[in-house]
């Protein structure tokens, strides 16, 4: 499969806004009951004076990014610390304090093991949870953003 | 071992490496010589083979035969191990994958260069790109080495070396014919065998407890001889502070190095889009997870129905206790259900050392290229010769990889393999966050973050207990030893990121605000990404 390179550079980049593998958006299973978040566009009147060099900056301070950024980071900065916190306080906690962790809670099975199981299965749900955020919080406004800032740059003279 | 068990062992190698041939011969008699094709392999994998091929490459001999031989030996402590090398993940997930997929086009320094003076910024990323690459790869090879000493019987030098010339002249081969393209479905190909193996170990080790985990876990705890002690930590890390601070430091490479390893980061460029990288890693995560799950079962599996002991006769750091279970869970020694699986044991290994090889060297090989070479050379070259020098490259590479692995033949593999995570997380993993979500950062700053993680996590080794002062270390008889731990992480990675920091608010250099508007856009939306 995929045995064609089918891509010729720099002049076809303009065609590739679609992915090929997800063009139906949002569309994942359990999830009929939630609409998609939306956010508003990122074209505004008034940005017709600025330069091509200026269009991320355009988009930057637009609306809609800033929803998109802000989403992002609400999810991922929280999420980061939470994990790494957890992460690193099970390995200190192994390595200082192995009374603790040799407790045993039933059976052949003690904290260790809890802990050491709990670690997968946090990283399990926290990589459920993050493809769910993104999927329903971000992935269509950031689409839009793309044809957005794609669509300015080219009526700019085309820096993409 | 018997010589049914090389011969067949053997045989099923020669046939994983006729397989793969085949694919980088029918690959790359299509191809037509871009660097699209050769470092991205054209992005149009799927997000499920790309998941397939990123757990190829992160799935390592040592992982394999390392951390479950570990397991049977020390028992939980073995087990941090695994952990860290999953959670690392949510690292590469939560803060990377997208964002790199979106700003770059082959490498790390793409990223960091779209916002910074260009030339500087390549220099340093791709120097430390390929520092990681090369120590990653010497492990392998030293682990390819011993592997064949340890399986097949060749316990003699002559053996040794072939096998690491023969490792290293296949990935050669498979990098500089096939590209991104051949080392893919080499990564696919393999993972398949080695998850396929490790199941069916598995599988046969709670059969053989008819499922009953509490037993397994106690039948490990009586036959290691450590009673109750082997099941919880601190067997292997529990002695004096300076061991319990190694392990934080090594914890701690290994959750926030993936991250930086050129030769997963270059995975997330051979799909289409950052959902695409972002479906690739969850594709890996649970391929990873389950897999590091099943080594956990393996090595308490390893520990109870072969002994501890048994393990440890057999080899010092317990790297043949899986072969062992496996000619145990085929019937024993003799038996053909036991060489049946003992062989197919060897081969996975073996395959699985080749598949991760060919990765690194192709990162690395697109680093020397993209990065240094297109940065050094006179200006006006075509990008056909880039690949031309990236196949060259790759070349050079082996070579290099070769000579060290040879002269590094006696040094421990999971060592050099943590050594890579911590430098990969001191020199790639800052100046790649910083430039991502630090709006003030500029190219001193970048500059600094590579050097002042790099230089630290290299120098603090050569002063480490590793390499003199102690019986084990590579220089036994000198001794300029002045830093207690095996693993530098814990200091030279804050120390990255503190350069890094430095730097940028000691420059004069204004942040350029459209840069990083660009930068910022581009890896959130994907606008402009190619």
């Amino acid at each position: 499969m995929q045995s064609s390179n089918g891509r010729p550079g720099v002049q076809s980049r303009d065609a590739e806004y679609e992915d090929p593998w997800y063009d139906a958006l949002a569309a994942g299973w359990g999830e009929s009951a939630e609409q998609p978040a939306p956010v508003p566009a990122a074209r505004e009147a008034g940005a017709a004076a600025a330069g091509p060099a200026d269009v991320y900056l355009q988009v930057q301070r637009s609306e809609a990014f800033q929803e998109v950024r802000s989403r992002y980071r609400r999810f991922v900065v929280p999420g980061v610390i939470a994990f790494l916190v957890w992460y690193v306080a099970y390995v200190v906690t192994a390595t200082t304090a192995p009374e603790l962790m040799a407790r045993q809670v039933t059976g052949a099975v003690n904290v260790a093991m809890l802990a050491g199981l709990g670690q997968f299965l946090t990283t399990f749900l926290l990589t459920w949870a993050y493809a769910r955020h993104a999927r329903l919080r971000r992935d269509r406004a950031a689409l839009e953003l793309r044809w957005d800032t794609q669509e300015l740059s080219r009526s700019r003279g085309g820096a993409a | 071992m018997t010589g049914d068990h090389q011969t067949l062992a053997l045989l099923l190698f020669s046939a994983f490496v006729a397989i793969t041939l085949a694919i980088t011969t029918w690959v790359s008699r299509h191809r037509q010589g871009s660097a699209e094709e050769f470092y991205a392999g054209g992005r149009l994998f799927t997000p499920m083979e790309n998941g397939f091929a990123i757990s190829g490459d992160y799935m390592s001999a040592a992982s394999f035969l390392g951390i479950s031989g570990l397991i049977a030996l020390v028992g939980y402590d073995g087990m941090l191990y695994s952990v860290g090398f999953l959670v690392a993940w949510l690292v590469v997930l939560f803060l990377v994958a997208e964002l790199v997929r979106n700003c770059g086009r082959f490498t790390l320094a793409d990223v960091v260069a779209s916002r910074m003076r260009e030339r500087p910024v390549r220099i340093a990323a791709g120097t430390s790109s390929v520092t990681v690459s090369v120590l990653y790869l010497v492990a392998q090879m030293v682990g390819a080495g011993s592997l064949v000493a340890l399986l097949l019987g060749g316990t003699s030098e002559a053996a040794r070396a072939w096998t690491v010339i023969g490792v290293g002249a296949l990935m050669v081969i498979y990098v500089s014919l096939g590209g991104m393209r051949a080392t893919t479905w080499i990564q696919i190909v393999k993972a398949v065998l080695l998850l396929g193996g490790t199941v069916a170990l598995t599988v046969g080790v709670l059969l053989r407890f008819h499922g009953d985990i509490n037993r397994l876990l106690t039948t490990a705890a009586e036959r290691s001889g450590h009673g109750e002690a082997f099941l919880a930590p601190g067997l292997s890390y529990g002695g004096d502070w300076t061991a319990r601070f190694d392990f934080i430091s090594l914890g701690l490479a290994l959750v926030l190095g993936t991250a930086g390893l050129p030769h997963i980061l270059s995975r997330f460029y051979t799909v289409p889009t950052a959902r695409a990288a972002r479906r690739s890693v969850i594709w890996a995560i649970g391929l990873i997870g389950g897999f590091y799950l099943m080594t956990i079962v393996l090595g308490f599996g390893a520990a109870a129905i072969v002994g501890s002991d048994t393990v440890r006769t057999s080899h010092a750091s317990g790297n043949t206790a899986v072969p062992l279970l496996a000619l145990d869970l085929g019937g024993g020694a003799g038996s053909t259900g036991g060489t049946v699986l003992f062989a197919v044991v060897a081969a996975v290994a073996f395959a699985t050392i080749l598949a991760v090889v060919a990765g690194i060297t192709l990162a690395s090989s697109a680093s020397v290229a993209h990065d240094l070479y297109a940065t050094l050379r006179r200006p006006g070259g075509k990008q056909r010769s880039e690949v031309a020098v990236a196949r060259a490259a790759a070349v050079g590479i082996g070579a290099v990889a070769i000579a060290l692995g040879l002269l590094a033949r006696d040094l421990n593999v999971a060592f050099l393999v943590g050594l890579a995570f911590a430098v990969a997380a001191s020199a790639n993993l800052p100046v790649l966050l910083y430039s991502l979500f630090w709006r003030r950062f500029t190219t001193r700053g970048a500059v600094w973050a590579v050097y002042g993680g790099l230089v630290p996590s290299v120098l603090l080794v050569l002063l480490s207990p590793v390499v003199s002062g102690s019986p084990e270390s590579l220089f036994p008889g000198a001794d300029f030893q002045l830093f207690p731990l095996q693993n530098p992480g814990l200091v030279s990675i804050p120390l990255g990121f503190l350069a890094g920091w430095l730097g940028t608010v000691t420059s004069d250099e204004e942040p350029d605000a459209a840069r990083h508007a660009e930068t910022e856009v581009r890896s959130l939306t994907g606008a402009g990404a190619v």
